[in-house]
């Protein structure tokens, strides 16, 4: 399995999301897609997903080219909230697993458990910390070969996010599946990631293996980052 | 997760080191096994693949072994063990009169120095 996007342009209207943007991604790893918001990260993970096609180039899951179909091959959370306020949690669980033939109910009542999260309650009720949890549930409890995360982090605090973080590790099937974080907070997920991936204005600006950075140049991915960024804007 | 990481030296070294610490700490025993490579990475909070290059690097050193489908055991040489803490010890001792010259502290007067801190200690 490996994730090829060649060539890749996308115009919103005038304004180019992404700006021939070629990349590999490769089963048993983990990258991380990191830019500012507008820089392109949401609409590739999209493109992946096949949500958005691109305008130019080609985007390829183990050699076929992604359709509207990919999408019952690709497990995606968004960044945007997802659910229905009038399900519960495990409605939104039977809803889910409804969807998508690979769900695993197993796998989602072991995360709900580890999550503490009550079927019985309202997603309406939800804090904005657990509604995260229940996202990341509806997307781990997927056996496909691809897992997109739009910024899963985002809005949650240091513990949720620890305890994300470690339920990734738990329950990500190496062998098989590959995983794509994007996200704007590096800090939490620098020792998760085999890759790092740099976007900025459509393009892709850096990629490294995080552990070669650390060797070669002894940088961690934050130093490496300001780096970057200190080579085009004066902070 | 709560391990934390220096960000100038590589994350499956830093593991290394805290293995071996625990180990030359006695908190590992020869014999012992290892976590899992998945169940280490998520007591560290770190990818599997960087854990299974610092279990590939202890292997390399001799301090762990890999037995066929039963994972991964501190090693039995006591010997060895022993030259891992001296050569340790001479890292930090190294370490310490390299900065001390820096300060322009001379190798008696450390000496003397040392001597001073401990009996104060005492």
């Amino acid at each position: 399995m490996a994730i090829r996007v060649e060539g890749v342009i996308k115009r919103y209207g005038n304004k180019r999301a992404l700006n021939g943007v070629s990349l590999t991604f490769e089963k048993g790893k983990i990258y991380g897609l990191l830019g500012q918001n507008g820089s392109g990260k949401s609409t590739l993970l999209k493109m992946i997903a096949g949500l958005v096609f691109p305008d130019e180039g080609t985007v390829s899951l183990s050699g076929s080219q992604v359709t509207r179909r990919t999408c019952g091959n690709v497990a995606y959370l968004t960044e945007l909230d997802m659910f229905h306020d009038a399900f519960t949690v495990g409605d939104t669980i039977w809803y889910t697993a409804s969807q998508f033939a690979d769900f695993d109910q197993r796998k989602a009542q072991n995360l709900l458990k580890e999550f503490r999260l009550d079927p019985s309650k309202k997603v309406k009720s939800l804090s904005k910390g657990n509604r995260g949890r229940l996202k990341l549930v509806a997307t781990l409890a997927r056996n496909t070969e691809v897992i997109l995360l739009d910024e899963p982090f985002s809005g949650l605090d240091p513990m949720v996010r620890d305890s994300i973080v470690q339920s990734l590790l738990k329950y990500i099937d190496f062998e098989q599946q590959v995983l794509i974080i994007a996200t704007h907070e590096i800090n939490e997920i620098e020792p998760l990631l085999d890759e790092a991936i740099v976007i900025r204005d459509g393009s892709v600006i850096g990629q490294e293996e995080v552990e070669s950075l650390r060797e070669e140049q002894g940088l961690s991915v934050l130093n490496w980052l300001k780096q970057l960024e200190g080579n085009k804007e004066e902070v | 997760m709560g391990e934390e990481f220096q960000s100038s030296k590589p994350i499956y070294m830093q593991i290394v080191d805290r293995i071996i610490i625990d180990i030359v700490q006695g908190k590992q025993q020869p014999g012992d096994k290892l976590p899992s490579v998945r169940e280490m990475a998520v007591q560290m909070g770190v990818n599997p693949n960087t854990i299974q290059r610092t279990y590939t690097e202890l292997e390399r050193m001799n301090v762990v072994e890999t037995r066929r489908g039963q994972g991964t055991f501190v090693s039995e040489n006591g010997e060895l063990m022993e030259q891992i803490a001296r050569s340790m010890q001479d890292e930090l001792i190294g370490s310490f009169i390299q900065r001390m010259e820096e300060i322009g502290v001379g190798k008696t007067q450390v000496i003397a120095l040392l001597q001073r801190y401990m009996g104060e200690e005492e």
